[in-house]
């Protein structure tokens, strides 16, 4: 018995013009600006809120936003996770939040929620990478 | 502003099923049924998780 294990890669519908690396730029630089731009209205506003509410929530119970740093491994690693915010990223680096040193266990979960944001956020990017090149189907 | 443990988690786990749902998944209906079970495994692992960590101690 043979069975045909071979994915079909099917041709995404093309909903835009722009290179795919742009969609996953604009997706990195601002939360669900990757499934706007293929017009996928809904997705992007769940995918912005969601990403932007973890943010604001982790901003809000003082969490910490990481700066570039050479310290210990897991500050890296924080770094890295907190890049992935984009323009949000830079917007808290500018504005000094996120800078103030930990004083309660609640603000450490702020930490966690604004690297998780980062990490959302970079897989929402790929998502829609994923979209405009086909690879996912829809 | 403060929050009860419980209540970042619900939010924790909210937040990231709807990202999870909408990025794993191609239809709609799918998106919709892999977050709800994103979730129930989140609050339910959380839960679960700290009932292991009490008994644990006690």
């Amino acid at each position: 018995m043979t069975t045909n294990v071979q994915a079909q890669a099917r041709p995404a519908q093309k909903t835009t013009t722009l290179p795919p690396v742009v969609i996953l730029i604009a997706g990195w630089l601002i939360p669900g600006a990757g499934h706007f731009l293929l017009k996928k209205w809904i997705r992007g506003t769940l995918l912005f809120v969601s990403i932007l509410a973890m943010f604001g929530i982790g901003i809000a119970l003082k969490g910490k936003v990481y700066g570039p740093n050479t310290a210990e491994l897991l500050d890296m690693l924080n770094f890295a996770g907190d890049l992935g915010n984009g323009l949000l990223y830079v917007a808290a680096r500018v504005f000094d939040l996120g800078q103030a040193a930990e004083q309660v266990a609640i603000a450490d979960y702020g930490t966690k929620f604004i690297v998780v944001a980062g990490l959302l956020n970079i897989i929402a990017a790929v998502d829609a990478h994923s979209l405009a090149i086909g690879r996912k189907a829809s | 502003m403060t929050i009860s443990h419980f209540g970042a988690v619900l939010l924790f786990s909210l937040f990231t099923s709807v990202v999870f749902g909408i990025t794993q998944r191609s239809e709609p209906r799918l998106m919709i049924r892999f977050g709800v079970f994103c979730f129930a495994l989140f609050v339910g692992g959380t839960i679960a998780a700290s009932w292991l960590m009490w008994l644990i101690k006690h």
